[in-house]
């Protein structure tokens, strides 16, 4: 019976969503009040039915209850109770449950928080969201309902997939979504500014912290996830140019534009239809990405599920937000749009630049992730494009960006000082030489390595000089606002993640080998002794356990235990160890037995040397924690708006425009 | 007409853009074509169609019982089969886990004259599902109707 109490809930909230996405904004077209103040209460509703249902499907997994069609796909009895609840998000439906409740989570503080925002236009804000909930909760109910029966009940379920039975990707999913929906904050104001036909630089402001926890979040997310592959999948490789992987990546670099136009459009009033085209393609590129990965449109090593009857729905999905907001884009930009100029040699320029390699860089994945669907379409067979395609554009795109950044912060709004400049230019760059020519000594003059440690140079040294310039000019406590912190720490964490991924790539050392119990592996001045393997159990699986034993100078380092897992329904999983550190990983995998059945002689072994690998995710967490930083900077929750504290004009929009 | 800041400033919006833009179509078609993979089965390769590309996807189920392993190396060989064919496959290195007789596989690499030597070996992570694009591949193949065309 409880099941059917999750798909009731399931349908009252899309009627409430429904409420929530039309009335307000027929109220804030008609001047009527009572219909605008539906959107909180509805807002409000809308997330407790969705919470509640949420709620019984994690219930259904915990008690095991298998007459839910889901719940017996995902998991079985053997599963720990963790992993159970990590199966709640583990399969398409389940997923998409947990996206409109994330969205949920983040209306609801929306609405609590926008009361600083003019009635009119919160309305509409509020609306938009409403109307997101609908197209979710519809495509939840209609075509991936998670509260299916299965009859007769069966006695014990099939098994969540083995690869994601792992810490990181039981709290990957739920992050990576968390910015996924945040982006949908940022879409909503676009779609309120243009309904309106004006965005003030004082919402603008409002609506920044929330762009910048959205793609916080979604950096942890793809941090997390770039972990779990290269622990998990028993490759190495912390980044493959997946269609998965892109599907979270796209966002980002749209996300990572946003932020930098949203404070052009705060500070200065221009680039506003710019960011307004951003903050739609940031949440389109999230819609895409969430259905991307669930849905199997793209087929890809790690998809999950096919079923083209979805397909439909979220092609029509897609084509009327995507759609639907560039006509309106096209209809009202040119009214919302406007603000100071600028002269070439000027902050927003730098910004501007950037802003582009940003979105260009997104096109260019964007082109490589679906050229499987556009060879399809044009009958050119089936093609895919490998990650060279990848690998070659992207670090190109990149590099007047990275060039760009320790300049960004010392030019002034509006116009530039070229002598400054030249300071700056000489410093960064002595810096970057000098560092280039010690660290040749040290990597055998292997170029990649020698250019990610100049990179850091050039861009680390770029961030002191600008610290040390706030410092000197700036009185005591009003040096390091979270804005300008958090600015800081971010462009560091780019530093500190392109000298990983260059280190990484140049100086790892992988070997494929033949090892049988006793033999010795020498790799970088570490010794591989490969001491057997024998068999091991845990909650759910049986494994072939693998002892490694690492030495250097005979002095012992590590002892490690990669397995090889088979899990209940018969899957095999690789379980790789990893003996981490700041400056290298250390890093086994099991391949399998030379001689099939017999484990106790040779195996196939994969051995890595990865130094500074842990410098990607360091980079990674650095901007993540920039993106909070910026966030908690005071100056975006002051003061009401001056349009909130006035009466609210209760015209009809129609004879104001 | 004389130049305000506004127009200026659109003008270099503008040409950014071009600039911007040129580049990176250069660039990304320049890309493409060298790392467009195409896939085949078996059969189309026998049919002379992988004769155009350097390297390229082989796709197919793996022969049950032709997987031979080397004694003192990482090098394994298998045939890939599909309905109207057959193809000797070489890897040297790790296979993925669910690596088996009759799982469907996509294997990356070119041709050593009538064998394909592998650089990397996929299988998909369920058991049960063959990748889309395999099956279609494998279904048109089945046909008798070439699936792949050419390049030009």
């Amino acid at each position: 019976m409880t099941p059917e109490l999750g798909q009731l809930a399931l349908i009252l909230a899309l009627l409430l969503a429904l409420a929530q996405g039309v009335l307000p904004l027929i109220g804030a077209w008609r001047g009527n009040r009572a219909l605008m103040a539906v959107a909180r209460p509805a807002a409000a509703g809308q997330a407790v039915f969705v919470a509640f249902a949420f709620g019984i499907l994690v219930w259904a997994f915990l008690h095991f209850d298998f007459s839910v069609q889901y719940v017996a796909d995902n998991s079985n009895l053997e599963l720990p109770w963790y992993y159970r609840i990590a199966a709640v998000w583990g399969a398409h439906e389940g997923s998409l449950l947990l996206w409109i409740f994330i969205l949920n989570v983040w209306t609801v503080a929306l609405a609590a928080f926008s009361y600083k925002l003019p009635e009119v236009f919160a309305s509409r804000v509020l609306a938009v969201m409403g109307l997101i909930a609908v197209g979710f909760l519809a495509f939840i109910v209609f075509t991936s309902d998670p509260f299916g029966r299965l009859l007769p009940m069966p006695g014990d379920g099939a098994d969540l997939n083995p690869v994601l039975q792992d810490p990181g990707m039981a709290f990957h999913p739920p992050v990576l979504y968390t910015g996924y929906v945040g982006f949908s904050v940022a879409f909503a104001f676009a779609i309120a500014g243009l309904l309106g036909g004006e965005l003030e630089q004082a919402w603008v402001r409002w609506a920044r912290p929330w762009t910048n926890v959205a793609w916080a979040f979604l950096t942890l997310g793809i941090v997390a996830g770039s972990w779990w592959a290269y622990a998990e999948l028993g490759w190495g490789g912390w980044w493959f140019w997946d269609p998965v992987e892109n599907a979270s990546f796209m966002p980002w670099l749209v996300g990572a534009a946003l932020i930098h136009a949203q404070a052009v459009t705060e500070k200065r009033g221009s680039l506003r239809a710019w960011t307004i085209l951003l903050s739609i393609f940031a949440f389109s590129l999230s819609l895409l990405g969430t259905f991307l990965v669930r849905s199997g449109v793209l087929t890809s090593v790690h998809a999950f599920a096919s079923d083209p009857r979805r397909g439909v729905f979220i092609l029509a999905f897609l084509t009327i937000v995507v759609g639907g907001s560039l006509l309106l884009y096209a209809l009202r930009a040119p009214k919302v749009a406007g603000g100071k100029a600028f002269q070439l040699l000027s902050r927003e320029t730098v910004l501007l630049i950037g802003n582009l390699m940003f979105a260009v860089a997104a096109a260019m994945v964007l082109l490589g992730t679906l050229f499987p669907l556009i060879g399809d379409a044009l009958n050119l067979g089936r093609i895919s494009v490998g990650p060279p395609y990848f690998g070659f554009l992207f670090p190109l795109l990149m590099l007047p960006v990275v060039l760009l950044m320790p300049f960004g912060p010392f030019l002034r709004w509006g116009k530039g000082e070229s002598p400054l400049l030249k300071q700056i230019l000489l410093r960064v760059g002595i810096a970057a030489a000098a560092c280039a020519i010690v660290a040749a000594f040290f990597v055998d003059g292997k170029l990649k390595a020698i250019v990610g440690v100049a990179a850091l140079a050039w861009l680390g040294v770029g961030v002191l000089l600008y610290a040390y310039k706030r410092w000197r000019d700036v009185p005591r406590g009003r040096r390091y606002p979270g804005e300008m912190a958090g600015m800081l720490l971010a462009h560091l964490g780019v530093g500190v993640f392109v000298a990983g991924v260059l280190l990484t790539e140049s100086l790892s050392v992988t070997r494929d080998v033949r090892m049988a119990p006793g033999e010795t592996q020498h790799i970088s001045g570490y010794d591989f002794r490969f001491d057997g393997v024998h068999r091991t159990t845990g909650p759910n699986w049986k494994a072939d356990q693998g002892v490694i034993t690492v030495t250097r100078d005979s002095k012992q380092i590590a002892v490690m235990h990669p397995q090889k897992r088979t899990y209940p329904r018969g899957q095999v999983q690789t379980e790789s160890a990893v003996d981490a550190g700041v400056f290298r990983d250390l890093y086994v995998a099991l391949g399998e037995p030379m001689d099939a059945g017999n484990i106790e002689g040779a195996w196939a072994l994969r051995l890595y040397y990865k130094p500074f690998v842990r410098w990607i995710w360091g980079g990674g967490l650095l901007m993540m924690l920039g993106g909070f930083v910026c966030a908690a900077d005071k100056r975006f929750r002051l003061k009401r708006t001056a349009a909130a504290t006035a009466p609210v004009d209760l015209q009809p929009q129609e004879t104001r425009a | 007409m004389p130049m305000n800041p506004t127009r200026k400033r659109r003008l270099v919006i503008v040409l950014l853009i071009l600039a911007a833009a040129t580049i990176a179509t250069v660039l990304v078609v320049v890309a493409l074509q060298n790392n467009m993979n195409y896939l085949l089965t078996p059969s189309q390769v026998q049919s002379g169609q992988a004769s155009s590309y350097k390297t390229f996807r082989l796709g197919g189920m793996v022969k049950a019982g032709s997987i031979q392993r080397s004694n003192d190396s990482l090098k394994v060989t298998f045939t890939v089969v599909d309905a109207g064919g057959a193809m000797p496959v070489e890897y040297t290195g790790i296979l993925p886990d669910l690596f088996r007789d009759n799982q469907s596989v996509i294997a990356t690499g070119h041709m050593d004259g009538a064998r394909f030597v592998a650089t990397e070996v996929l299988a998909k992570h369920d058991e049960t599902y063959m990748p889309k694009e395999l099956k279609d591949a494998m279904a048109k193949a089945h046909e008798g109707k070439p699936g792949i065309e050419s390049r030009e």
